[in-house]
């Protein structure tokens, strides 16, 4: 079991839900990353997911992708994130829980490093799964039997344009948590989420013991209040990713502040 | 991982688009629908004769093919060695050979019922291509295009805009093909259910790579039927440019399996072989993930992908299509490089020898076909695909020769 199972098995014990905040890594410098991870955990973020800036992610919209150009403008290497990983995800503990940190990162970056050596790398450093955006479930089998051996969640993605019968097959290989993309599109704050994505949460559910988060999109704590009891967790990326941006021209206390109380704010929503 | 192919076969992609290692469908899942549909679109239309028969009428009627191959007289007197013949792409109706794809491609649009089509573009050929093509059929076109690309080829923008085409400025990156096929993607993300992404080059996820192969491979059918009757037999050697491939793609692939005629890819040596002066992947670089494919590619030690440099923006790309990569690997093609100021040279001399004004891209091509030539006799034949005219290359052509146009 690893660490993102543990945590969602307790959560369901206690009938709770999940918030997973998603921060990228670098974004203005990794000495803030740090930070703000450690302000996440100490306001009760369940889960962080931690993303790897890549040069070309299509996946994303114009908030993370800006992030990701910044982190690499400034030469953020992943070496470097997996060491700041290293030094803080161990230390997140909210409650007593350790609070699990996983990597949204593209297929390119798994690849170059090697698909081993990657997994090895990120649990030393205290990781405990996977997203990858860019690696369909057909493409996954041998990234996905690495990670089976070592215990290290590899969450797969599900979309409104997922057909039935592969979202079926994509939750079975699933591990961790099953991603369910509220949006056909790329990630960043809407006003308004999709009509029928509670009723595809509901149905995913009745398909597949695995817990499920939605994400994409989600930013105010009506979103949460609307779709928690659909879900086990949600994640909160754009809004974020922004609210933290800030720290390039604001004072780091106020953007930590600021960050820590829109949490606090999404988490009132939540349970 | 398959291992590196003795030799290469016709007989790919596979049906999960692998061509040996390389290929495959690296993208995010909202994708997959679209891209499924496409696959199984394509396999009932090339099956279907109303389909092939509207293909070849366009291409024969609004594209004029087929094209000739054009013996360069003084060219080789030049050059002293081998006969040199172009294979004349760019005579196509717009001016190269991405027309040849796009059509292919807005058939199978009109077959899915979508309505809206998006395409990036690099030189503006394809983009151009695309705006016309869509003009035809009465398709909504927005085409993206980086902001450096717009400034070097902006007779081509004002083209696709008098066509009826929105070009979308791409500002992200390095601002040039690679952010446009970026942003290409993410409005696709978005659009998918009613948009079909035309592609410009064989790259990208499985099935475009294959689509984009067979489309344009009427240039090498049409090469080895022309060589027949014009000399009884296949040329020595085929000489194309790589950008992307498709060009390249669409005159080997037919030659792929006549093992006596050699082919040679040449990509874009730029500055030279320091990194980000070039853009020459299958030269310099390494096999990995770009733009939903695994081939070989300009990365750093940690995947991202690195700048690259071409003074011909159609060639200004960090990746390659992945059946490149396994010609590459399995020694069927041989793959070099033309540094800007040799392709220069090349436009000049096809421009005062021939009275022919070839785009950048395919001046690369020229170059290295006229060095073949020269290491070869008489009695050898050597064809160059001449993929597109130089028209849209005047502004920068002047540009870099300190010369102002108006
Ligand atoms: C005339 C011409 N030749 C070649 C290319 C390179 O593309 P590819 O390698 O896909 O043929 C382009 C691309 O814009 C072009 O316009």
């Amino acid at each position: 079991m690893s660490l993102v199972d543990e945590t969602f098995r307790r959560l369901r014990s206690e009938g709770k839900k999940a918030l997973m905040p998603f921060l990228t890594a670098g974004d203005p410098d990794l000495p803030f990353t740090a930070e703000v991870l450690k302000e996440l955990a100490k306001r009760g973020a369940h889960l962080c997911e931690l993303g790897v800036p890549y040069s070309d992610p299509i996946a994303d919209g114009p908030v993370i992708q800006a992030s990701y150009t910044r982190a690499l403008e400034k030469k953020v290497k992943l070496a470097d994130i997996l060491k700041t990983a290293g030094e803080v995800a161990p230390t997140l503990v909210h409650e007593k829980n350790r609070v699990p940190v996983v990597t949204m990162v593209s297929y390119a970056i798994i690849y170059r490093h090697g698909l081993a050596k990657y997994v090895a790398d990120a649990k030393a450093a205290g990781i405990a799964g996977a997203i990858v955006p860019d690696l369909l479930v057909e493409e996954s089998a041998e990234f996905s039997e690495l990670c089976r051996k070592e215990d290290f969640s590899l969450i797969q993605l599900v979309t409104p344009t997922t057909p039935r019968d592969r979202a079926k097959r994509i939750a079975e290989r699933s591990t961790g948590f099953l991603y369910y993309v509220s949006v056909t599109g790329i990630t960043g704050e809407r006003t308004q989420l999709p009509p029928g994505l509670i009723d595809n949460v509901n149905w995913m559910r009745s398909q597949t013991e695995l817990p499920i988060c939605i994400g994409f999109g989600i930013s105010t704590p009506e979103h949460v209040k609307l779709l928690a009891p659909a879900a086990d967790g949600l994640i909160v990326g754009s809004a974020l990713v922004r609210r933290v941006a800030a720290a390039a021209t604001e004072p780091r206390a106020k953007v930590l502040n600021d960050v820590g109380a829109y949490v606090a704010s999404l988490l009132a929503a939540l349970n | 991982m398959a291992a590196v192919p003795s030799s290469a076969v016709a007989q790919v992609p596979d049906d999960v688009g692998r061509f040996g290692a390389f290929g495959g469908r690296y993208v995010p899942e909202t994708l997959t629908k679209a891209l499924d549909q496409l696959a199984r679109e394509y396999d009932a239309a090339i099956k279907d004769p109303k389909f092939i028969a509207d293909l070849d009428y366009l291409l024969k009627n609004y594209v004029g093919r087929p094209n000739p191959l054009y013996f360069l007289e003084r060219l080789t007197k030049k050059c002293g060695g081998a006969k040199l013949y172009v294979k004349r792409e760019d005579l196509n109706h717009t001016g190269a050979h991405k027309i040849n794809n796009t059509l292919g491609q807005t058939l199978l649009t009109l077959r899915m019922g979508k309505k809206r089509v998006i395409a990036e573009t690099g030189a503006g050929q394809h983009g151009v291509a695309t705006a016309n093509a869509c003009a035809r059929f009465g398709l909504e076109c927005i085409v993206y295009m980086g902001e450096e690309d717009i400034r070097r080829q902006k007779l081509n923008v004002f083209n696709m805009r008098m066509l009826g085409a929105e070009v979308r400025p791409v500002t992200t990156g390095s601002r040039t093909l690679r952010d446009a096929i970026n942003e290409a993607m993410r409005d696709w993300m978005s659009s998918v259910e009613t948009t079909h992404y035309i592609i410009g080059s064989v790259v990208g996820p499985h099935p475009f790579p294959r689509i984009v192969r067979d489309f344009q491979s009427v240039i090498g059918r049409e090469t080895i039927e022309q060589s027949q009757a014009q000399f009884g037999r296949l040329p020595n050697c085929v000489v194309a440019c790589v950008g992307g491939g498709s060009n390249a793609a669409g005159m080997f692939y037919p030659f792929v399996e006549h093992k006596s005629v050699e082919l040679v890819g040449v990509e874009a040596g730029g500055r030279g072989a320091k990194p980000g002066d070039h853009a020459a992947p299958l030269s310099h670089g390494t096999p990995g993930v770009l733009h939903g494919s695994f081939s070989y590619v300009m990365q750093d030690e940690d995947g991202q992908t690195s700048d690259v440099h071409s003074v011909s923006a159609g060639l200004d790309y960090p990746g390659v299509g992945p059946e490149h990569s396994y010609w590459k690997d399995a020694g069927r093609v041989r793959y070099t490089y033309c540094e800007d100021s040799e392709a220069l040279e090349a436009f000049d001399a096809m421009a005062r020898s021939e009275g022919i004004l070839p785009a950048l891209e395919s001046s690369h091509a020229i170059a290295k076909g006229m060095e073949e030539a020269r290491k070869r006799g008489p009695d050898e034949i050597v064809v160059i695909c001449l993929s597109g005219r130089g028209d849209k290359d005047a502004f920068e052509v002047a540009r870099l020769k300190g010369m102002k146009l108006e």
